[in-house]
């Protein structure tokens, strides 16, 4: 067990911190199996959204709701900022935690600007086309599988900042490293759940 | 305190087990009271409605909340040890995966005492689980207590897997472990690949009730048999989650007492990953007739069909290992013995629903009924009695009394036959399961007479138990390593109870049944893989306890967030959302402290460890 704090600075952290200790090889490892299952989770909320996806019950039906020009906005925020923690992960190897904590806070950023779209898009949804959690097995669907997602977003918008934070007073320690590591898998994931959402939801809504 | 804070794999092990025990008991009570309803014909002991909850919640509570944790009870105790382990990979989860458990089961149980039980059956089927059926608050107690108890499950096999992986001793490849290891390690990532499913499955119906959403909903637009799909492809795979680890049990006790290998290690390994892909492929034989269609029930029926061809291979391995042994029927291996012609029966019943047309004869009777308990019970209970008898020693380092064991043995399993063999032909008779009474003289009277009689004998032999665990705790401690003499694992090569460093010094292996082969070359202790070293132990923590408390308060808030109160300050706390929003507060707030203070844990120093 380690407790060095400036490790990075005195030059003795490894290449890979995320893998220089036993319990980060651990994390690591778990955190690839606890992504098996929320690949089981998003896969059941797909089926569940392709079995109903026609179900409109009267109310708006995909291709009269979706606006795509936002959400490509939206899918291309999110896709940049799977690249900005590619290169805060690329700073973290070269021990740069300046250029670390910046790659992170643009990611946060861009999350945000995410989010942020997505919240103005459900409000519109709701307040102009009265597209509502209860008006057709349709709707309730997308608000479940795209809310999912959302908040999978909002949650990594808060343990990204909070590891942000961890940064500036706990230095990169081969026990940050490993958080840090995990938290841009989990990112990653979630960009590409929102792939697979933007074709089925949005294109496939657009089209078939 | 002490065990509220605890994160030592044997602790934990131990909590589950009185946990679960608990529960089990709370179910078993359920079953009696079923059983006096239909003890019978027109028995007017219970109503309709407190009929439809009593079977709810005795197979909810059997599942997921009985033997699910007396299941996680044994493998926290033996599959550190088994794999020489000095812990498992993550033990603030594995505290945390408990503790969740527990209040989620502590929430599904408050149904009773705060306006109704669920009542919808253990599968939830929509539209009867709707809120238009369902009017009171039971199905959502279901719905929330599962998913809390689930996330328990899920932390768990997520732990297992890393812990098999990365935490084997020195030479113990995949094929030199141990079967319960290996089944612990399919049955973890079953959970891992079948859990996540009916979370989301409960989510939805959370919603549809909750929230007014349409998942479920004809009249919306929704679908009752997506819910059907939903849950089985999850439910199959649980009964595989539940029966794999009582094969890895048999396969341990049968060659202790036989004093002879497993036979056919390499297939048993085989046949339990086969049995575990083939579990994911035919939840549709569940839905026979509803309407499905003949091509999809004809590949589901031969689908289901293949999957007694892996547990016919293991059957015959467990008999071959017996074939020529020195069999000792002591009382593990009297439950072991047992086990096998009764889940076979089991398997046997299971080929014959597994037939569509039969199926359609046969579902929703007492035939139905009969298979899964020849299975669950049959199987999986004395699968864990068996695993209970065997480990008790290591575990309390008290051996359990042989004679109250046998006599365990003989009225449970009587009992157990008389209970459930009658509901074979009650079921072909055409006698319906979930209905709270019969008519008389339609030959139903005599067999349902038994069969409670078969209940209560049952009752019995779980009471000896009981008796036999009270006094052996009365007994001194004295159990040696390896008390059956005839251990083949690693884990009989400590003391008994371990220390809760589990192994001065990781040892090396050679061989499968690594103790075993130790012996065999003369040798009485294992070779050491490292010099006697400093060992680094992990802290005790109330966080996943205050976790845990925090998810069961936000789920109390969600789930009466649409209610109205006669107080104005409930009102506000539980329609604001309020309630659920503080037990998240809770809940966030110990992950936060968890993550800002690094736990660098402590260690046992070699002058400690030589000083016993
Ligand atoms: C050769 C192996 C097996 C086969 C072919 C088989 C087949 C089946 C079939 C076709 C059904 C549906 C009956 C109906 O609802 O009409 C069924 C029900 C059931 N089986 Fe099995 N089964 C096997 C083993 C098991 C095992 C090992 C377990 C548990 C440990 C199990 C637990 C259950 C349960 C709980 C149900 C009833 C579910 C319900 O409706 O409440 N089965 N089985
Ligand atoms: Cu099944």
């Amino acid at each position: 067990m380690t407790t060095a704090h400036a490790e990075a600075a005195n030059g003795t952290l490894p290449h890979e911190p995320e893998r220089a200790t036993a319990e980060g090889r651990n994390k690591v490892l778990a955190f690839w199996l606890f992504l098996g299952g929320e690949a089981v989770l998003f896969g059941t909320l797909f089926a569940t959204f392709l079995a109903l996806r026609n179900q409109t019950n009267g109310g708006p039906s995909a291709n009269e709701l979706f606006h795509l020009p936002l959400v490509a906005a939206a899918t291309f925020i999110l896709l940049v900022s799977s690249l900005t923690s590619v290169f805060a992960i690329q700073a973290m190897h070269r021990n740069n935690i300046a250029q670390l904590r910046n790659w992170l806070i643009l990611t946060v950023l861009l999350g945000l600007g995410f989010l942020g779209l997505e919240i103005y898009e459900f409000s519109v949804y709701v307040r102009h086309e009265e597209f509502g959690m209860t008006t057709s097995a349709f709707s309730s669907a997308f608000y479940t599988l795209v809310g999912f997602h959302g908040a999978h977003v909002a949650f990594g918008i808060a343990w990204i900042s909070l590891l942000i934070g961890q940064l500036s007073y706990k230095g990169l320690t081969v026990v940050t490293a490993p958080k840090i590591y995990v938290s841009a898998m989990y990112w990653h994931f979630i960009d590409v759940v929102w792939v697979f959402i933007f074709t089925v939801v949005y294109l496939l809504g657009k089209v078939g | 305190m002490d065990w509220i804070t605890t994160v030592d794999h044997k602790k934990i092990a131990i909590l589950y087990l009185w946990a679960g025990g608990l529960f089990f008991g709370i179910g078993g009570l359920e079953a009696i009271l079923i059983r006096i309803q239909l003890i019978k014909p027109m028995n007017d002991f219970l109503d309709a409605q407190t009929f439809n909850e009593l079977i709810t919640m005795h197979g909810t509570t059997m599942i997921f909340l009985g033997v699910m944790p007396v299941i996680f009870a044994l493998m926290n105790a033996v599959i550190p040890l088994q794999i020489g382990a000095r812990d498992v990979a993550f033990p603030f989860l594995n505290a945390l995966g408990f503790w969740t458990f527990l209040f989620g089961g502590i929430l599904l149980n408050l149904s009773w005492i705060m306006g109704g039980a669920p009542d919808a059956g253990w599968t939830s089927y929509a539209p009867l689980s709707s809120s238009t059926y369902s009017t009171t608050h039971g199905v959502d107690f279901y719905t929330i207590g599962l998913q809390i108890a689930g996330l328990g499950t899920l932390i768990g096999g997520i732990n297992f897997l890393a812990t098999i992986i990365t935490m084997r001793a020195p030479g113990m490849s995949y094929m030199r472990m141990p079967m319960f290891a290996w089944t612990t390690f399919i049955t973890s990532a079953i959970i891992l690949f079948a859990f996540p499913a009916i979370t989301v499955g409960l989510v939805l119906l959370t919603f549809d009730r909750i929230l007014g959403a349409n998942f479920f909903e004809v009249g919306g637009g929704g679908s009752p048999v997506l819910w059907q799909h939903i849950f089985w492809i999850f439910g199959h795979p649980e009964v595989y989650i539940l029966i794999l680890p009582a094969f890895g049990i048999i396969s341990e006790v049968i060659p202790t007492f036989s004093r002879k290998r497993l036979f056919g290690y390499s297939s048993m390994v085989f046949a339990t990953i086969l049995i575990a892909f083939l579990g994911f492929m035919v939840w549709a034989h569940h839905m026979f007739t509803t309407g499905l269609g003949p091509v999809a029930n004809a590949l589901f029926s031969v689908s289901t069909m293949l999957i007694a061809v892996p547990t016919g291979i293991k059957i015959f391995n467990w008999l071959f290992t017996m074939w020529g042994g020195q069999v000792r029927f002591t009382t593990p291996n009297l439950f072991a013995a047992g086990f096998i012609p009764t889940f076979t029966m089991g398997g046997v019943t299971g080929v014959m629903l597994a037939s569509a047309p039969a199926d359609f004869q046969f579902h929703d009777t007492y035939f139905v009924v009969a298979h899964f308990h020849y299975v669950i019970v049959g199987g999986l209970v004395l699968g864990l009695f068996a695993g209970l008898h065997y480990w008790w020693p290591k575990m309390f380092g008290r051996m359990l009394s042989e004679s109250l064991g046998k006599w365990t043995f003989w009225t449970f399993i009587i009992g157990f036959h008389m209970t459930f063999f009658v509901q074979h032909f009650l079921g072909l008779m055409g006698m319906q399961r979930r209905v709270f009474t019969y008519l008389p003289n339609q030959q139903f009277d005599l067999l349902n007479l038994v069969s409670t009689i078969g209940a209560f004998l049952m009752g019995v032999g779980m009471i000896i138990f009981l008796i036999n665990i009270y006094l052996t705790s009365r007994k001194p401690a004295d159990a040696s390593n390896d008390p059956w003499e005839d251990g083949r694992t690693l884990e009989w090569t400590i003391p008994s109870p371990p220390p809760e460093y589990n192994f001065k010094q990781t040892p090396l292996v050679r061989g499968i049944d690594a103790f075993w082969k130790e012996k065999t070359a003369g040798h009485t202790a294992m070779t050491p893989a490292e010099p006697v070293g400093s060992i680094h132990m992990p802290s005790a923590t109330a966080i996943p306890f205050v976790m845990s408390v925090g998810i069961f308060i936000a789920g109390l808030g969600f789930m009466f967030s649409r209610d109205e109160f006669g107080n104005a300050l409930m009102s506000f706390l539980f329609n604001n959302y309020i309630v659920t929003a503080i037990g998240l507060l809770i809940t966030f707030g110990a992950m936060l402290i968890r993550s800002l203070y690094d736990d660098h844990g402590w260690h046992i120093e070699p002058e400690e460890l030589e000083g016993r």
